[in-house]
Order: structure tokens, then sequence, then C-alpha cells
């Protein structure tokens, strides 16, 4: 059996993110295909139990330094750690998610180790012994397959929603191992967290996504989005141009210079179509489009368009939606 | 206000460098070159990476507050220049190009190498860049280069603020925010959009005073490097080919005839039966 392949786990207040699920699953089918093991590496605090839940997705050797101050993602203490485990463990690739913290996570890891990255892969494939990793550029205008050079290491972020999450048994515990590796002083330190309560879908998760854009004319119309949204169970979403006028704030923003989202039905609701805002949402699943401008170039690429004044369109639509759902449940 | 941090808090003049990157203009419509493997660059209009520019404005707001001096650091053949006459022209007051026209080629670590090595030899307190370029889109050298300077780096910010002494991040994570802080010097990298950093345009009296700006152009050896371990290829992965996105199907309207009730009708329909989506 060739060396293992090993997924950095993320942690967020003692528990484990989706996310981690899915770069385990990932990582299983890798190994599988490689003929090798899988192993993670884990840290944060209080997360002995929570990391042998990786079993569940195939994941045999868990090793975690388990500390107070590791309790919260830095860069400066995190990297360190992380590199010297996998200095030790020598393995055949390793994967984490391109989440916020995976990304920044996997930059300064792969100049640590000198080894080479490709972030944000969206799908990873296994030939001849070979990764071959396939990834985004240009925000999704086109797709970049990479490989390693001969001999090197492959570090991959993989974006997170994409790949499938396999659990192999639910009661399957990794075994865990604590590595005793102290937390390095740092000249950077984690203030404080904010956590948004409000129970509002994110973007990024989002299966269905209601975007606005400048034909929302003013920050209150907004609101009938956020009802359509509630009962789609879905994230509410902005073009840049209503990101511009301060209708909505910039987290919100989908686009070329905003989010690259991946939902099965993103709804463009008075947005024209530019490039930078397609670049954003062209690889979601079903797109549909509310325009009252029948040329409006989001049509070529929506698979059902409205040509419709979305004033009187959105709540006629919400009304609709309301009685589905009322005579679904 | 406690005694120190009166002391800690008296601010100093502030030597930033923002990392510039050089990125097809985010209108360009994206082809793929005959070797398969890189896009087309003819008829290209080339544009500073958006989020370098957010850079840019950061820096000159730090510098107003301060003093000091923000300079602009980039790499790559001849058409550079433009660019950082750009970020010279916003207000800017020098500028090094690592003028190697296939230094992109090297490999990514390579490239961060260089770039450290040139932030070296302008020792300053602040290193700004953006967080991820808008063509790539691979989010790493900001730490890359932070990792090879031996320094913290703060990445994805969404505001900065600093004393001097130290700078403070805002940071957005999945389903919130952080805030983070480290002592100089640092790198930060910057996230947000448009509308959080709302760069200026480049005045013509800017536009005018920058073209007499000093703009050093230098090569590899300049920092101590042995150009021939940037030689294209260096790298540690390779592209192996591109490919576009799938064609989508050409949509279909809504419309045959019906009044608003019977369009919503009739995309509910679709959404519930067709795509089996809500
Ligand atoms: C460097 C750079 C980066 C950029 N990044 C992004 C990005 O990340 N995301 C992004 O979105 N944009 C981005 N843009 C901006 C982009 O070019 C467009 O300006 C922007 O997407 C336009 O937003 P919009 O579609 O909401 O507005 P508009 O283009 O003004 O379109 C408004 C639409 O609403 C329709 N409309 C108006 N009233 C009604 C009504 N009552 N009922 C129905 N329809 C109506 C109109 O017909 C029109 O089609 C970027 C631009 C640059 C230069």
């Amino acid at each position: 059996m060739g060396k293992s392949v090993c997924v950095i786990a993320e942690f967020r207040g003692g528990d484990l993110r989706r996310v981690s699920y899915e770069v385990a699953s990932e990582g299983k089918r890798i190994a599988d295909a490689l003929g090798s093991d899988l192993c993670a590496v884990a840290l944060g605090s209080g997360i002995a139990e929570k990391a042998a839940e990786l079993g569940r997705y195939g994941v045999k050797k868990v090793y975690i330094v388990d500390d107070p101050a590791l309790e919260n993602y830095l860069a400066e203490s995190y990297v360190p750690i992380i590199a010297d485990i996998i200095r030790q463990c020598d393995p055949a690739a390793v994967l984490l998610s391109a989440s916020v913290d995976g990304k920044d996570l996997a930059a300064r890891l792969s100049a640590r180790l000198d080894v080479g990255l490709v972030q944000d892969c969206t799908e990873i494939l296994v030939e001849d012994g070979k990764i071959r990793v396939k990834k985004p550029i240009f925000a999704g205008k086109c797709f970049a397959w990479n490989e390693w050079i001969e001999g090197a290491m492959p570090l991959i972020s993989c974006r997170p929603n994409v790949m499938q999450c396999l659990t192999l048994s639910e009661d399957q515990r990794a075994e865990v191992e604590r590595v005793d590796i102290p937390v390095p002083e740092t000249r950077s330190r984690f203030k404080s967290m904010d956590l948004d309560t409000s129970g509002r879908v994110g973007l990024s998760g989002a299966e269905i996504i209601v975007s606005g854009g400048r034909g929302m004319k003013e920050a209150q119309n907004f609101a009938m989005l956020e009802d359509l949204a509630k009962l789609l169970g879905a994230a509410v979403g902005a073009s840049r141009a209503a990101v511009d006028a301060g209708w909505r704030p910039h987290a919100d923003q989908v686009g070329q210079t905003g989010k690259v989202v991946n939902p099965n039905v993103y709804i463009a609701v008075g947005i024209s179509g530019a490039i930078q805002h397609l670049a954003g949402m062209g690889t979601s699943k079903y797109i549909v489009a509310i325009n009252k401008d029948p040329d409006a170039p989001i049509f070529s690429k929506a698979d059902y368009g409205i040509t419709e004044d979305l004033f009187k369109f959105v709540p006629a639509f919400t009304e609709e939606v309301r009685k589905l759902k009322s005579t679904c449940s | 206000m406690s005694k120190s941090s009166a002391t800690a808090g008296k601010d100093k003049t502030m030597n930033v460098v923002v990392v510039l990157k050089q990125v097809p203009d985010t209108e360009s419509a994206i082809r793929i070159a005959g070797d398969g493997k890189s896009i087309a660059t003819e008829g290209i209009k080339w544009i500073v990476n958006p989020y370098d520019e957010f850079a840019v404005e950061a820096a000159l707001r730090l510098k107003a507050k301060h003093g000091g001096k923000v300079t602009i650091l980039s790499y790559g053949p001849q058409r550079v220049v433009e660019s950082i006459r750009t970020a010279l022209a916003m207000g800017a007051d020098d500028a090094v190009l690592i003028g190697e026209d296939d230094i992109e080629s090297s490999g990514r670590l390579q490239l961060a190498k260089a770039m450290a090595a040139a932030i070296r030899s302008l020792n300053p307190d602040l290193v700004i860049m953006g967080f991820r370029a808008v063509d790539n889109d691979m989010a790493q050298r900001g730490p890359m280069i932070a990792e090879y300077l031996g320094w913290p780096h703060l990445a994805f910010a969404v505001s900065i603020e600093s004393d001097g002494n130290q700078v403070t991040i805002k940071r957005p994570i999945e389903g919130g925010s952080v805030t983070l802080e480290s002592t100089l010097p640092a790198l930060v990298t910057l996230g947000g959009s448009h509308a959080v950093w709302n760069p200026r345009f480049a005045s013509l009296p800017g536009i005018m005073k920058a073209k007499k700006k000093p703009l050093a152009v230098k090569k590899l050896s300049d920092f101590g490097l042995d150009p021939a371990q940037f030689a294209p290829g260096a790298g540690k992965t390779r592209v192996i080919s591109l490919e576009m996105p799938q064609e989508r199907q050409p949509g279909r309207i809504v419309d045959g005839g019906l009044d608003t009730e019977g369009k919503a009708r009739e995309l509910t329909r679709l959404l519930h039966e067709e795509a089996k989506a809500i």
C-alpha cells in the first residue's frame, strides 16, 4: 500500500464544518484510486471526540493538536503545526477545503512545504496513478486542468458544495492520535468573531439564490426578494450595481469581483447580465431571468426567461410559490 | 487612555508597498490559444487587478493619515508599466517593476520568492495586495510572499486600520466575520468590493504627474537572485489543458400570450416539475 492521502479538517466552535465531510469523501475516493489509506489532520480546541467522526467518511487515523490557543484559525499558528505533521507523515497528496480559511492556509502551507498548490478545484481525477485537477479561472469563464511535475506532492483545495459527500458508515470512528507540537508564538492575534445569527441562508451554500440588480430601484424593494427567498429557502444576492448603490451589503455581490456561486437555481431579477455578473453565476444549474427588456443579455443565459415588469411579476410569482408550498406540505 | 497606549498609539509615518498584478480586463471574452493551454491574448486590454486597485486605495488612505510613502511593486513585461502608471496617477509615490518577461511562467512559488526579495529591498512597514487576481483566481500569492518574508499575514480584509505600529483588519468568514490584529511589519490582502473600497480614479493632473514619478525597472539579479532558478517551467504544477464551460442550451421565454399570473404559474410549474428545484 502506497503513502496515505491526507485531508485537513476544519473546525469552528468545536464542530467539524460540513466542508470537511466533502473533503474527506473526496480524499477517500482518491485514496481508493491510489490504493492507499486516508488520514486527517485537525487543529482546534476540545475537538478529539468530533475528530473521530471523520471515520464515517473513511478516515482511518486523525492527527490532532488540541489546544485552547488553537480555537480560532490564525495562519501564523496553524501553518507551522500542520506543516510539521505533514512532513512527518509524508502523504501522497493533501486535500483541504477552499473555504475562506482553507484557501489562506493552503497558500501559506504551500510555500512552507515547498509543494505545488492548485486552489478551488471542482474535479479531481486519478489517471495512471497521477492526480489531475480541474479549476475555474476567470471566475468560471474558463477551466484549467492541472497536474504536478514528477515527484511533486499535490496540495489541493476543493471548492465547497461541489464534491459529493459519501457516508461510509454512521458509527465508524477514526483512530485519534494526539500530536505533541507546541503552539508557536505569533505576532498576529485573533481578536473576535462575529457570527450572523439572523438565520438567513448564506450565498455560498445556497441551493437557490434570488438576486436583485439595478432594476430593483431602491433598497426597500429588496423586501420583496427577501419574502420570495424565505418561501424558497433561498439566499439573496445582488449585482454590483445594487451593491454600489448601497442597497445591499458587499458580501451579497455575485460576480467576477464578488462571490462565484453555483446554486441549483439562480433567479436574476432586474439584472441585465453584464459579463462580470455572468462570470459569477454562469454555472448555476437553472437560471431564471426576470427583466422588462427583451434584449437584456441575461436572456441568452437563462433557462427560463420572463419579460415583465418585476414589480408586477415578483409578487405574482411569490403568490404562486406560496400556493405550491401550501399544497406540498 | 492609558499612558502606554498613548505612546504606542502615536502615529508613525508608514512605508507601504502595494503588490500589483496586471490582468486582462474583466470585460474580456476569454478564448483558448492555439496551444490549448493558455489564453489568447491578442486584442486583450490589460488592467490593474481590481483587488490590487483596492490595495492602492487603502495604502493611499493610510498615507493620508500617517504620512509616509506608497511604493508600487509589479512584475512582467513592458506592458505592465501602463498599469503601474495608473497606480502612480492615483497617488502612489514611486514604483519598482521586476522587468522579466517570462517570470510568470516560472511558477507561483518562484514568483512569490522574487516578490519577497524585492520587498525586502524596499524595507516596508506594511505590504498590501489583493487577496486574489481575477485571472487565475488562486488566492495564494499574498500568504506565499508573507511566508518567504517570515512575516505574519492577515488575509481577505474588508477594512484595514493602522497606527503605524500594528494593523487591524476585519475579515468575512462563512456566516460572519472575524477581527484580526498584527504588529508590523505585516502583509495584508484585501477582499471586499468596489463598494467597500471605492478606489479613486486617476485625475488628469495625477496622470501628468505620474509620468515623472520614479519607476525603477529591476532584474532578478539586482535582488541577489539567480535567474536560472526562475526559468519557465520551474514550477511544481503545470496546466495541461484549458476547457470552456459547457454551452448553455438556448433558454425558453415563458410567454405564450399568458398574463402576469399565467406566467407566474407557468414558471412555478417549470421549476417544480421540470427542474424539480422547488
Ligand atoms: C472591474 C469590474 C468588476 C465588476 N464586477 C462585477 C461583479 O462582480 N458583479 C456584477 O454584478 N457586476 C460587476 N461589474 C459591473 C457590471 O459591468 C455591470 O455594471 C453590473 O453587473 C450591472 O448591474 P445590473 O445588471 O444590476 O444593472 P444594469 O446593467 O443597469 O441592469 C438593470 C436591468 O434591470 C432591468 N430593469 C429595470 N427596471 C426593471 C423593472 N421594473 N422590471 C424588470 N426589469 C427591470 C433593465 O432592463 C436592465 O436590464 C464589474 C465591472 C467592472 C468594471
